[in-house]
């Protein structure tokens, strides 16, 4: 009787197993195809071409760049922490990789009899996992400056470490205003609300501005990109790192872009939901399963929008001086989210009070 | 004082307004242009595959001329590089065989000619000098090289394909400028 208890449902693990190894590798490709579009995004926005010599427009550049990273020589410095620069990188990947298991990348497949959920994990602290785990990846940048013993490294740093955790919280009080609204901290329910209603961007635009903002310096990306100035820190934190092990830190910065988008459109642009169409009866029309990969589509359309807003940024705006971005941090982001959390916790009250006062 | 050119503007000092302010609308700004740039028309030349015309007036790599027979029509007279301002070119004359009438035009040819690429300045005045119409400078550059000394072309470099034997190398190497 006891043992019914023990009981694990094998197929589910085998389920989540296969899940799991579908969306790292994804997100891998996602990133290696992000180094390309960049380029050539960088380039079409300079009047250039962009790499277009390996394969058909350039399409295998990122497997010969890839080739090269892990051809170059590793040279772990005499006088760096040897463990803690080995652990570098693989902690700034780890998290990076980490926040897409609460990441809802579509409803749900019907196969085999079973409901197949496309969500690794629908914790019903979905948002506070990806801030603990985003908060993490100040680690890397920090551990791998540090492990460098290098004065340049650890300045950068320190400059990565004190941006992220400035913006950190500004983008957790926006996300507060918007819990006010949903009410759930799971992000499923919340993908769920926006495809019954609004997309939470119509009730929360200067959250969703300050969201996005705070998300480009969680990225570490231009215009906040302060912590691998390479004109004034000699490329920062990585720069006593080569081979495959810079390749982490440089791809991990891709992996957050990706992930950080797929949670922009899951919180603010109705995740998986298909735009236009009302999704529950569709899937009744067409079968749940046609359904379940239009969603994926849709949202991977919706992040793909992101990736490339996020380049388009980098490659209009310079970086900001230290001080203007931790003035524009403190003294103008801070405040306006919490102007916008009272804003929005007026209104859910007023409304729940039937708009009397 | 009087401005020296009318292109003197003052320095705006004024605080900004409140929409300066919000930086937004600048930003919104800057990137519309930098995404009216994706469309615009690339300057580039996809150069391996693509090469931009050369000029009618280039003046490139040195060739060593053939009559229509194919001999050389080079006689060694050295007016060249007596004319040349950078002494780049050397040569060692000799006599003609009997039996090599149809190999140089005239009694007398370059048994040796060296043109040091790193000497010449691709000034033409060789061309000029030549009344044989001998040398000319065709529509090519010297390829990169790892000494020195390649960059001293001998007459098998320098030498174009012969017409009758190699007629397609010819054309190709003559270019546009010899006529």
């Amino acid at each position: 009787m006891y043992l019914t208890l023990l009981s694990i449902d094998w197929i589910l693990l085998v389920e989540k197993a296969i899940l799991i190894a579908i969306i790292i590798s994804v997100s891998l490709l996602v990133a290696m195809y992000e180094t390309w579009g960049e380029r050539k995004v960088a380039a079409f926005m300079q009047d250039r071409r962009g790499p277009n010599r390996a394969g058909p427009g350039g399409l295998f550049q990122p497997l010969a760049d890839g080739l090269k990273l892990f051809m170059k020589e590793e040279i772990i410095p005499n006088s760096s922490n040897r463990f803690l620069f080995v652990l570098g990188p693989g902690l700034a990947m780890l998290t990076a990789m980490m926040t897409s298991a609460v990441v809802p990348w579509g409803s749900h497949f019907h196969l085999f009899g079973r409901d197949i959920s496309l969500q690794i994990a629908d914790v019903n602290i979905g948002i506070l996992y990806i801030f603990g785990v985003v908060s993490m990846g100040v680690y890397g940048v920090m551990i791998g400056g540090w492990a460098s013993n290098n004065k340049f490294s650890l300045l950068a740093a320190i400059r990565g470490a004190s941006q992220i955790i400035s913006y950190e919280l500004a983008m957790g009080i926006s996300i507060i205003a918007l819990l006010m609204i949903t009410g759930s901290l799971s992000l499923k329910t919340i993908v769920e609300q926006q495809q019954q209603g609004h997309y939470y961007v119509l009730l929360q635009p200067l959250g969703f501005l300050i969201f996005l903002i705070c998300a480009f310096a969680e990225c570490n990306r231009t215009p906040f990109d302060l912590s691998e100035a390479e004109n004034e820190l000699n490329f920062g934190y990585h720069q006593e790192y080569s081979s495959m092990k810079l390749g982490f830190y440089l791809f991990a910065e891709y992996v957050n872009m990706f992930i950080s988008s797929a949670v922009m459109a899951t919180l603010y642009w109705g995740g998986y939901d298909i735009p236009f169409v009302n999704d529950a009866s569709f899937g009744q029309a067409n079968g749940q399963n046609l359904l379940a990969i239009l969603q994926v589509v849709s949202l991977f359309i919706k992040i793909v929008i992101f990736i490339f807003f996020f380049m388009w940024v980098r490659w209009t705006i310079p970086r900001f001086r230290y001080d203007q971005l931790m003035r524009l941090g403190w003294k103008i982001l801070i405040p306006l989210a919490l102007f916008n959390m009272l804003v929005t916790g007026f209104l859910v009250l007023l409304r729940q009070n039937h708009w009397h006062f | 004082m009087a401005p020296l050119t009318s292109r003197a503007r003052s320095v705006d000092r004024k605080p900004m307004t409140v929409w300066e302010r919000m930086y937004l609308p600048a930003i919104a700004k800057g990137m519309s242009i930098t995404f009216g740039h994706m469309f615009k028309k690339k300057p580039t030349v996809n150069y391996p595959e693509k090469t931009r015309p050369f000029s009618p007036v280039f003046r490139g790599l040195h060739v060593l001329n053939r009559d229509e027979q194919g001999r050389e029509r080079c006689t060694a007279c050295g007016l060249c590089a007596v004319a040349c301002p950078a002494e780049a070119i050397t040569m060692e004359a000799a006599e003609r065989l009997p039996e090599e009438v149809n190999l140089y035009r005239e009694e007398k040819y370059a048994a040796k000619y060296e043109i040091n690429m790193l000497r010449c300045i691709f000034c033409g005045l060789c061309e000029e000098a030549c009344p044989k119409d001998a040398i000319y400078l065709s529509e090519t550059f010297a390829p990169a090289n790892y000494t020195r000394k390649g960059f001293i072309y001998g007459k098998e470099e320098l030498l174009i394909p012969n017409p009758v034997t190699q007629p397609e190398e010819f054309a190709k190497a003559q270019g546009n400028r010899a006529k």
